[in-house]
């Protein structure tokens, strides 16, 4: 298992693990910076004295509640929804690939996606609000046409690594696929 | 290639003995279902694995051997073992054994007849039995049109998925049964049953039998001579209640069929039906039970009358209003008189009316609220109803209004086309140049200009009983769409997905478990549930009622014209 540091698309620092469980089995994991404690209580606190700015210009008590309800509801859908601390991906040869993010609740929402399903794993470019960036996608496989391509899963959205972490998984992952085209049929 | 191990948790503490299960040689994977004990005799086993196989249509035959040892290996047991290999053919045998207490397993093959001598890797999958018998794999909703390829290999864990789902038999036999096959699997301790559910079951049939007959007697009763004359199936097809309770009846229908749902989506769909009735039906009755208590409709009927009286005033100012100046506009002294005491006169009518009505009014209220225990849905279309009966006055000026309007800019047009020398081919539907006389001319000029300068007033009645028309659709819309909600709502699959998500299977997901140099990957196997959005999509009950398919440009373009809408058509209705 090892562990280095790279930098996201935006200039956040970024962690990718790496973790080789047998001959056919890689665990690829990013994780993106963790929610800070500073942000937070700088958030919290201006949000309250606006809060209380408005409760003294208008003497009703129901401002103040408000604010706490919506300071604790918008906390935890963030949290639960929107915060993805890790993206990680698992290629196991001839099973599948699982595509993991887990939120910073604790909250993972997992997708498999079979081994026969899978054409190839690339990265390509896009158009992002003003910069062009790379991203690592699966392509799968059109089942009517053997060329065609059905859908492209974009992976590592949140963090969205920088071209030398994505050359890593790249590579890693490129070393299963092969074995699947070097390994002999099933009778 | 990579051989691929699916061995059900409930089986590792087994005592040893032989693996039975399925081989799926295209995936080179094999499922385990169940571990056979010594003592045994192999003719027993094969002769028992037949008459599975037949009754399950599952090919179930011995995979390999699993010896389960307290100490370190015994040699003799596993030279047992082997030999076994030899009774039982099967390529290739797998030799799986635990020794003491360790997590960590050694996983062998024996090939007789392989051409590569190389070791495979082999990958130990551990899946929970009755979670996988039980769930239900639902495929990916983009690709569940084509069904032509689904059989060949969309999906590999479909397969292992219906092994399971389909050997419910071989789970039957228990460790309390006196045959000679022991098996271990994850009922072997003891078949589960639930008292309820079996009394539910016996109680069904008797009960569906009355169903059937109570609505048979009451679609006779509908569908006989008497109520098909023309004022009454003309007002059963106007009114919104009709409807729902015809598709309520529909719903009672498919849940008393005496057919037993084959497929899963049948038996979702009468679970989904069956609970949206029953809260339909409660939420009904605690509507009830709060109408009825301290005479809450006796005071509902009695704002009613004041209410329309209100609202019939409030019309009459908006008439005074626009026989004045309105918003400072000067309209056509004559025509706007005329307009103006025309519809002051049918609203003097629809006073009188109502007043007439007024002391039938709690009585028919009263009534008429009872049957709210039929479902709150029904409760809701009652309501639109009424407001619809409340309102017809408006309906009536607007369709007037329309047509006023409409017939204005008919003759608008068409006196236009006249002026620059051209006419409506009717036959050739076109636009064709015509010479038209002197006189023709001159009174098509003078109508052109009258209509012209009464375009106006026309205009601003349309605009204001269009105003009032569309309030009231758009309240009668926001009834309709939460009796859709309710309607189609499936109820029973979210909460089995609350509960029980495992029975609603996306997919499955893996989780590496520790590891230990030369033993074989270790992997745990659990299944991924559908998301609630899925869900909903997935087991929605169809409704009969079909949203506007006007698109906001040809609605505008006929409320520009003065044709009149009809925005919401059912789905019996026929499309003009």
């Amino acid at each position: 298992m090892e562990e280095r540091r790279y930098r996201s698309a935006s200039g956040a620092p970024i962690a990718l693990r790496r973790r080789q469980h047998s001959a056919s089995c890689r665990e690829l994991a990013v994780r993106g910076p963790r929610l800070q404690l500073r942000s937070l209580s700088a958030l919290t606190s201006a949000v309250w004295l606006a809060a209380y700015g408005l409760f003294v210009l208008s003497q009703n008590s129901m401002v103040l509640s408000a604010a706490i309800f919506i300071t604790l509801i918008g906390l935890i859908i963030y949290l639960h929804f929107v915060k993805i601390d890790q993206e990680s991906l698992l290629v196991i040869g001839s099973l599948g690939i699982q595509v993991t993010s887990s939120y910073a609740s604790g909250k993972e929402s997992t997708t498999f996606i079979e081994m026969g399903q899978v054409k190839d794993v690339v990265i390509n470019e896009a158009i992002h609000m003003q910069k062009v960036i790379y991203y690592l996608c699966i392509l799968l496989q059109d089942p009517g046409d053997p060329q065609g391509v059905s859908e492209v899963v974009p992976l590592f959205q949140s963090s969205k690594p920088r071209l030398d972490c994505l050359i890593e998984v790249y590579k890693s992952c490129q070393e299963i696929l092969e074995q699947r085209k070097t390994a002999p049929q099933s009778s | 290639m990579v051989l691929k191990v699916f061995f059900p948790s409930c089986c590792s503490s087994a005592e040893s003995g032989i693996l039975i299960g399925r081989w799926i040689s295209e995936q080179n994977s094999a499922v385990i279902l169940a571990v056979v004990h010594f003592p045994f005799i192999p003719v027993q086993v094969k002769q028992y694995l037949s008459e599975v196989q037949r009754v399950t249509k599952v090919s179930v035959s011995v995979l390999g051997s699993w010896s389960h040892s307290k100490q370190e290996k015994e040699e003799s047991l596993s030279e047992f073992l082997e030999d076994l290999g030899t009774i039982f053919s099967h390529e290739p045998w797998i030799q799986i054994s635990k020794e003491g207490g360790s997590k960590f397993w050694s996983c062998s093959t024996l090939q007789k007849h392989s051409n590569n001598p190389k070791e495979e890797e082999i990958i130990l999958v551990y899946y929970d039995q009755r979670k996988v018998m039980l769930s239900h794999l639902h495929p990916p909703l983009d690709t569940g049109t084509s069904t032509d390829h689904k059989a060949d290999d969309a999906s590999k864990l479909s397969a292992i998925f219906d092994t399971v789902a389909k050997s419910k038999i071989l789970f039957m036999t228990d460790r309390y049964d006196d045959g000679p096959i022991k098996l271990t699997h994850w009922q072997s301790d003891g078949v589960e049953a639930s008292i309820i559910v079996e009394l539910m079951k016996q109680a069904s049939v008797p009960a569906c039998m009355l169903l059937t007959f109570l609505l048979s007697l009451i679609s006779g009763i509908c569908r006989s001579r008497v109520l098909k004359f023309w004022p009454l199936s003309f007002l059963w097809s106007k009114l919104s209640t009709c409807e729902q309770l015809g598709h309520r009846l529909q719903h009672l229908q498919v849940l008393s069929s005496n057919k037993k749902a084959e497929t899963q989506t049948q038996l979702m769909r009468k679970a989904n039906i069956f609970v949206s009735l029953l809260i339909d039906v409660a939420l009904g009755i605690l509507l009830m039970s709060w109408l009825y208590r301290k005479n809450r409709i006796g005071h509902l009927a009695d704002t009613l009358i004041p209410m329309a009286d209100h609202v019939a005033e409030e019309l009459q100012d908006l008439l005074q209003w626009l026989m004045g100046a309105p918003a400072g506009l000067k309209m056509n002294r004559a025509l706007d008189q005329v307009l103006g005491r025309f519809f002051l006169y049918h609203i003097h009518l629809w006073i009188s009316y109502i007043h007439l009505m007024s002391p039938f009014i709690e009585m028919i209220l009263w009534y008429v609220g009872l049957s709210a225990c039929l479902g709150l849905t029904v409760a809701l279309c009652i309501l639109s109803d009424i407001i619809a009966l409340l309102t017809f006055h408006i309906y009536c000026f607007y369709v007037y209004g329309a047509r006023l309007y409409c017939l204005k800019i008919y003759g608008l047009s068409s006196l236009w086309r006249l002026f620059r020398g051209k006419k409506w081919n009717v036959l050739r539907q076109r636009v064709d140049s015509c010479s038209y006389d002197l006189d023709q001319l001159f009174i098509g000029t003078l109508l052109f200009t009258i209509l012209l300068f009464l375009l106006p007033t026309t205009a601003l009645y349309y605009l204001v009983f269009t105003l009032l028309r569309l309030l009231v659709v758009v309240v009668q819309g926001l009834i309709h769409l939460l009796v859709d909600l309710i309607d189609s709502l499936p109820l029973y699959s979210i909460i089995l997905r609350l509960c029980r998500s495992y029975r609603l299977a996306a997919g499955v997901k893996f989780r590496v478990l520790e590891q230990q140099d030369g033993k074989p990957l270790r992997l745990l196997m659990q299944i991924n549930p559908l998301s609630y959005g899925s869900v909903v999509q997935t087991y929605r009950l169809p409704t009969y009622s079909c949203y506007p398919k006007d698109s906001w440009t040809s609605l505008c373009k006929k409320l520009f014209l003065g044709e009149l809408i009809y925005p919401w058509k059912h789905k019996g209705e026929k499309q003009d």
